[in-house]
């Protein structure tokens, strides 16, 4: 185990080298000078000088990338350029925000995926299933934006029931906390109840039609325990595999999802550094994106290790 | 846990909700179109930091709505006969945030650190002022290397926002992560991309003017996200309301609508003698350009754009502005006389490049452009871009014609000097007109309205018949208020003064 894990931190380190060097090489194909996206009004050649000279931005690519790495390995991501903020304040600052959005969208996903997916599965063909599949074709096409738009104008505007954006920190105001942030979770949640379901109906179908199903049925159990204790289960491993790939999705979600509410999180932070041309902020959130993916990615690989007895022979 | 603690806890927390209720009746919240910069005025960029500034910080004088300079921290003053020095008498009993008394010494220290600070966006604003003389404790003198007549001007904005000297010492770099400054609402938190909050600064000079106890500053880029929030009840101000929002402002009784046109100006700069990509007739023959320009009609670019809501005009200042030359007014579009210098011009069809922002309501524009010359004789290619790499296609000369504007300044030397003169700062086109320049600078030297009038008029006479460039039209602001909101007055640099408003319960 011990070695197993030493391994897999051994490769991690060479990817987030790598992941840095891309990134650092892919700003710059970014066109436009970030001298002038800074300075903007007051772009006098002494301003654009001054920023240039601050920010390093006059080095050779390689004496910039070894200022960032120098200043990470010493745990200074550096400053961003437009609010004069340190990254990694702000990191830790937007990164909570992103994870409630997150988690709250998970569970909504998995509270209405997985009970429409056992439903349509076991009623295959019936108007239910029809009705879910339609509802879930409609999640995954309809883009979040426009949900996002639709849905303020209706609950917040029409009806006045949510604020229509915004966030409040829990610690502050935990109910107008969920008001704020049901909305988004619930946009962000829906494109993946969506994929949920059509998965867990798939894999439902399967077990359904399996021989221990058959012999649970034979032993006259009844319909709701051969459905939930024996079919679910088992059609649960694809299903949880697939929740971990979402996460993924998630974080790419919640960039499109936190500039529409006009959510402070982790997604509009980098948003707004890439038109900003804030390169520390830039780097400091995917260098930070980067390593919690490889993290995540060894938990995992932990997690099947302990599980699948296999994989230690 | 016994039934009487029970009880004081419920009263406890009764007496906590009643207490925030009572506040949030006098919170101000203000939805703004983007995420200000940093919040220390000598270094700022940001157009909309400006707007956070009006309630955190005074400045020495202040702009009233019809572009006049009046009385905020200094209660008058007066220029040397020689225009190289002005006197400022200061006002008394004012304090910082910090309890740090406000005088002539403190101004010193703004103003010099404006000019010496590393980075200073303010520098090129003030750069005039040589030295600073502590007359007595309420009397300063600015010693000028030359006259300056936009000088006072300057100082109605940032250059003129007055900070605390011992806090600005104290922080360093780190000041504007908690800004001090004699303002009437004194700086409370900052969460980036989210709110500023502000809370009234009581011992202000002037604190019975302002009724608003708490401002909160919310930046909401999307405008149809920023006019929710205000129809919900979650905002009481926003700012740049976009004029296809305009009809549901106005037929929706719960909110009003203010406006004013903006100091700025939006139209064509053409790329004269900035590198290669200027070497085509559009740069090299008058005519050509001449004949651009009346293919064009303002009217229609503004209706298909902006519903018809802006302004239009054809010079730097929009045409309410007191500098606006009334000699060379707007031309109705003239498609004949367009298609006959095209022929004198003898070119055959010119291919122009056309470099827009890439945002809907500028690609629509760049669209009746390049319809509307098409008919003159002109092929025009959009070429939508990014704004940053615009700007920086802009500076290096890359591109023909850039549908681009400018923010604007309260005097009309900000909106001229730094674009037309020959080394102006701000002349990615290379216009070069020594007779212009002559003009603008003669300007500066005199603080007689007239007779800046007239220097400008023979400016814009002479750089308008060069069409280095087209300007097409002024943006408007408008601000959507709830109809809860009373006292607010629309000032022409966008900016929302929070004197006299209030918010009806």
């Amino acid at each position: 185990m011990l070695a197993f894990m030493a391994r897999r931190l051994a490769v991690s380190i060479p990817t987030l080298v790598l992941i840095s060097l891309l990134v650092f090489s892919l700003q710059l194909l970014l066109p436009g000078d970030p001298a002038l996206a800074i300075a903007g009004d007051e772009r006098t050649p002494e301003m654009l000088a001054f920023i240039r000279e601050k920010y390093h931005l006059n080095d050779p690519i390689v004496v910039q990338y070894w200022y960032w790495l120098t200043g990470v390995l010493s745990g200074d991501m550096g400053i961003s350029i437009r609010s004069q903020m340190p990254v990694t304040e702000l990191i830790l600052t937007k990164l909570p925000v992103t994870l409630q959005l997150g988690i709250m969208a998970m569970i909504i996903a998995l509270a209405i995926g997985i009970p429409a997916g056992i439903i349509s599965a076991v009623r295959k063909g019936s108007a239910w299933d029809v009705g879910a599949n339609v509802v879930a074709l409609s999640g995954i096409s309809i883009p979040n934006f426009w949900l996002g738009i639709m849905l303020i104008m209706l609950v917040s505007v029409q009806w006045g029931l949510l604020p229509a954006s915004g966030y409040t920190s829990p610690l502050e105001d935990p109910v107008r906390n969920i008001q704020t942030m049901i909305m988004p979770a619930f946009v962000l949640g829906t494109g993946i109840a969506a994929i949920m379901m059509r998965h867990t109906r798939s894999s439902m179908l399967s077990s359904l039609q399996a021989d221990y199903v058959r012999t649970a049925r034979a032993k006259g159990l009844s319909e709701r325990i051969v459905v939930l204790r024996h079919a679910f289960r088992n059609a649960l491993i694809p299903v949880v595999t697939l929740g971990t790939l979402q996460l993924g999705e998630l974080l790419s979600g919640a960039v499109l999802t936190e500039q529409i509410f006009t959510i402070p999180g982790f997604g509009k932070l980098i948003v707004d550094a890439v038109f900003n041309r804030d390169y520390a902020v830039v780097q400091g959130v995917v260098l930070f994106t980067g390593t919690a993916f490889i993290l995540m990615n060894l938990l995992a690989d932990m997690l099947y290790f302990l599980l699948n007895p296999r994989l230690r022979a | 846990m016994s039934i009487r603690t029970w009880k004081a806890g419920l009263m406890a927390a009764g007496i906590m909700v009643l207490a925030a209720t009572g506040a949030s009746a006098q919170t101000l919240r203000i939805g703004l179109a983007e995420d200000p910069d940093m919040l220390d005025p000598a270094m700022a960029k940001a157009f909309v930091g400006r707007i956070v500034f009006t309630g955190l910080c005074d400045k020495l004088v202040d702009l009233a709505p019809d572009l006049k300079i009046i009385p905020q921290l200094a209660t008058e003053w007066s220029w040397s006969d020689d225009n190289k020095s002005l006197t400022m008498k200061l006002r008394q009993g004012v304090t910082f945030h910090d309890g740090e008394p406000f005088n002539a010494e403190a101004v010193k220290f703004n103003l010099e650190r404006s000019l010496n600070k590393p980075g200073s966006a303010r520098r090129s604003e003030i750069v005039a002022i040589q030295t600073i003389d502590v007359v007595d404790p309420y009397t300063v003198r600015l010693n000028l290397s030359a006259p300056s007549a936009p000088l006072l001007a300057a100082l109605s904005d940032r250059a003129g926002m007055m900070i605390s000297p011992k806090a600005a010492q104290a922080a360093g770099d780190n000041f504007a992560r908690a800004p001090v400054c004699s303002g009437p609402y004194k700086f409370v938190e900052r969460i980036a991309q989210d709110r500023i909050v502000l809370e009234k600064f009581d011992k202000h000079w002037n604190a019975a003017a302002f009724p608003v106890q708490r401002v909160v500053y919310l930046p909401i880029p999307d405008t149809t996200v920023r006019l929710a929030n205000l129809q919900s009840g979650g905002l009481e101000i926003i700012e740049r309301t976009a004029p296809a929002d305009l009809p549901t402002v106005r037929s929706d009784s719960s909110l009003k609508l203010e406006q004013a046109t903006s100091l700025g100006y939006q139209g064509i700069t053409f790329n004269m003698a900035n590198g290669p990509r200027a070497d085509n007739v559009l740069a090299k023959d008058v005519k050509v350009r001449q004949a651009f320009e009346l293919a064009l009609d303002r009217t229609i670019i503004n209706q298909v754009g902006f519903e018809g809501e802006h302004t239009i005009g054809n010079q730097p200042v929009a045409p309410n502005n007191p500098f606006y030359a009334k000699t060379v007014p707007v031309q109705e579009r003239d498609l004949e006389q367009a298609k006959k210098l095209m022929e004198e011009a003898g070119h055959g069809r010119v291919k122009v490049e056309l470099m827009t922002p890439n945002n809907p309501e500028q690609l629509r524009v760049a669209e009746v452009i390049q319809a509307l010359t098409g008919e003159a004789g002109f092929d025009v290619s959009v070429n939508a871009t990014e704004f940053a790499s615009g700007l920086d296609r802009q500076t290096r000369g890359d591109f023909e014609a850039f549908l681009i504007g400018w923010s604007g300044r309260a005097d009309p030397d900000g909106n001229t000097h730094n674009f037309i003169s020959c080394k102006g700062g701000l002349n990615d086109g290379k216009y070069c007109n020594p007779e212009v320049d002559a003009h603008l600078n003669a300007a500066r030297t005199t603080n007689d309205l007239e007779a800046r009038k007239a220097e400008y008029q023979k400016a814009a006479e002479l750089y308008l018949a060069d069409h280095e460039r087209i300007y097409l039209y002024h943006q408007n602001w408008f601000w959507s208020l709830s109809s809860k909101v009373t006292g607010f007055k629309p000032h022409p640099d966008g900016m929302i003064r929070l004197e006299g408003v209030s918010v009806a319960k």
